[in-house]
């Protein structure tokens, strides 16, 4: 693979990289293209890195979410992989909903993002389209606390149900265990 | 609300108590029961007036006379409500559960049956007993650390894990790995799916009743997990394969030791296929016990052998391939039926793939280096310390603060011997990951379950189970 791509010599190339091509879908990519057509307001974006396969990334809105992975369903994507949560923190919007999906007749894969913001967390539930998706968002809501509507069953699934908070938050301390043995040790 | 505290070590009164006030045969009447609610559930009473000097201070007991067990055992009141006859309903349907420490659930997982008989008419799998929060560990580890902490997620395949974090890290900091580093990597992580397989199949046999199965595997397993002690230095948990290359080149005499790990499992694999393929008892409970289909399969997010026996043709090794391996030949074998015993005859074919690609990385294993030569990411040559101070604050640097990637996303797969290991990691510019996730195989797998299991009955879901061969610290991590 290494010898197909360009070799980069300062890894700081990457970020440009990704910036020339946020214009639009990769015109040598007919599958992107023809979504891209239906949904104008959708950012799509690509990244080559130096090993492995080129990353396409398309950033949608909330309310466009369903719809769009309706037709990304349609246009060969059959199989699920991932749904996975970023907490940005100081960013408008705070979250990041990422949803991986594959082709394997096509042999390629897309990302698909949705901002979230951090005071109405919540999120179109996928679970109708993908039926993986259900573990996955009840994972995203466990440990994130981003809400899927219309999810089936939206419960804690790897924490205990009484649990207080969503650990993979930012603002969210790991914490500490108090050190049993404090005091000085007597010398003989 | 109390004046008097009552948990001061060694100095617990006698308490003086007014017992509530009530009929003598120890039944309350109503002032009674709602004094003793008001002190044993609200909590408005003072609440020494029961308690007892011990030396950890003073604890306090219920009064007997409200305890409705104690009642009952001491023969003043009587508990005949227990056969409650509206209750009972006229059909079968009962709520079995299974696990967590079930031996046949392979770990940790818990499964609710809803059982009609002996029909499976629901079933919910019930994770997170394993979990230990490996992923905000994750943020906390540097890029040189995080491998410890990957690596014990699928406890069964340590090298996979590796391999995907560092792969998913060298995407983001550009470098290149030498083609012999490369190559140790297949060679590592292809013997540690055969272990893993060697595994499974060992367990597999042991939950359908091939009692034999399990000592053979264990033992060819062994071979394998010798020759990593002697790689590596550990059996588990590794940490070998790290950003920029490997932690140390393979030790003279690593062709031999390769070839003996042939001959033991090679010929193993020969016997168990005469054990297993013609026992009439194992077909029965294999054939056509847990189908998935390829749709299913799809929809699902199930990859690896599992979705391989349901005759999806997709490898990550074929698809987007990765560490070289694209130079070597190999088959992915397909299953027809999905069943568990497709998937039994897929990875016993897989581990003889396996072996054809490392019979090829030991005939072309490349000379050089064993990782990458940019200082920024591997810690100088401990000779080169004392000659240079260029390197001693590179060693410094590397190991204080670690090295720092460029911002950015990245999403890597590999194939574990489960199916499709990924790692989405974000940096935002720093030496430790912003977000590490990982997109764990058996968590994919352990949610198709009740697709697989409903309207079957209950021994098939030891054999399905097993079958899927899902590992509990993949899926709660």
């Amino acid at each position: 693979m290494a010898e197909e791509t360009t070799p980069r010599e300062d890894p700081q190339e990457m970020d440009e990289i990704v910036e020339e091509t946020a214009a639009g879908p990769r015109p040598n990519d007919p599958i992107l293209a023809g979504l891209a057509e239906g949904f104008p307001s959708v950012v799509f974006t690509s990244f080559n890195p130096l090993v492995g396969p080129r990353q396409d990334t398309a950033t949608v809105s909330r309310g466009e979410l369903i719809s769009f992975v309706g037709a990304v369903k349609n246009a060969g994507f059959e199989t699920f992989i991932d749904v996975c949560s970023v907490d940005h923190l100081n960013r408008d919007p705070r979250y990041d909903v990422v949803i991986n999906l594959l082709s394997m007749k096509h042999t390629q894969r897309l990302i698909i993002k949705v901002g979230v913001p951090g005071d109405d967390s919540t999120v179109p539930s996928i679970s109708q389209i993908y039926a993986g998706a259900n573990f996955y968002e009840r994972e995203v809501w466990d440990l994130m606390g981003i809400a899927f509507d219309g999810h089936p069953d939206l419960t804690r699934i790897v924490l205990p149900d009484e649990w207080v908070g969503h650990p993979l938050r930012k603002d969210y301390s790991v914490g500490s265990v108090p050190v049993q043995f404090k005091g000085s040790h007597k010398s003989s | 609300m109390t004046d008097t505290p009552h948990n001061v070590e060694g100095d617990a009164q006698a308490p003086t108590i007014e017992p509530p006030t009530g009929s003598t045969d120890g039944s309350l009447d109503a002032a009674g029961r709602r004094r003793a609610h008001d002190i044993w559930v609200a909590g408005t009473e003072p609440r020494d007036w029961i308690a007892h000097a011990t030396d950890e201070g003073a604890q306090e007991m219920l009064p007997r006379d409200i305890d409705p067990a104690l009642r009952i055992q001491s023969g003043i009141a009587v508990d005949d409500d227990y056969v409650d006859e509206p209750t009972i309903i006229d059909d079968e349907r009962q709520i079995l559960n299974m696990g967590p420490q079930h031996p046949a659930t392979h770990g940790v997982l818990r499964l609710h049956l809803e059982l009609d008989g002996e029909t499976i008419l629901r079933i919910k799998p019930i994770i997170g007993y394993l979990h230990t929060g490996m992923e905000k560990t994750a943020e906390t580890l540097t890029y040189m650390q995080g491998g410890t902490n990957v690596t014990r997620m699928d406890y069964l395949s340590p090298l996979t894990n590796e391999l995907c974090y560092s792969l998913a890290v060298e995407q983001l900091l550009g470098v290149e790995i030498p083609p012999r580093a490369q190559a140790i990597r297949i060679l590592m992580t292809e013997l540690n799916r055969i272990a893993s397989h060697l595994i499974w199949v060992a367990t597999f046999g042991m939950d359908i009743g091939a009692l034999s199965m399990m000592i053979y595997g264990f033992r060819d397993r062994e071979a394998i997990l010798a020759f990593f002690e002697k790689v590596t230095g550990l059996r588990m948990n590794h940490n070998y394969i790290r950003p920029g290359g490997v932690a140390a080149d393979l030790p003279e005499g690593w062709e031999e030791d390769v070839d003996g790990i042939f001959d033991v499992v090679g010929a193993g694999l020969d016997d168990y296929q005469d054990l297993l393929n013609g026992n009439p008892i194992f077909l029965d409970r294999t054939r056509g016990v847990g189908v998935l289909t390829p749709a299913e399969a799809q929809a699902y997010g199930v990859t690896g052998p599992v979705a391989r026996a349901s005759g999806v043709n997709f490898d990550l090794r074929k698809a987007f391939p990765y560490s070289g391996i694209e130079q070597y030949e190999f088959d992915v074998p397909l299953g027809k039926h999905g069943d568990t015993l497709d998937r039994y005859l897929v990875r016993m074919e897989e581990m003889r793939q396996s072996i054809r690609i490392v019979e090829q990385v030991l005939e072309t294993m490349p000379p050089g280096d064993y990782r990458t030569d940019d200082r920024k990411v591997t810690p100088p040559p401990r000779k080169r310390i004392d000659e240079s101070m260029e390197a001693l604050i590179h060693h410094f640097k590397l190991f204080t603060e670690g090295f720092k990637a460029p911002a950015g996303e990245v999403y890597q797969a590999v194939e574990s011997p489960r199916g499709e290991l990924g790692m989405y990691l974000v940096s935002k510019g720093g030496s430790k990951p912003w977000r590490l996730h990982v997109r764990t195989p058996s968590f994919a797998t352990v949610q198709a379950l009740p697709v697989m299991m409903t309207d079957q009955i209950v021994p098939d879901v030891i054999a399905t189970l097993a079958s899927l061969d899902p590992v509990l610290g993949d899926v709660d991590r």
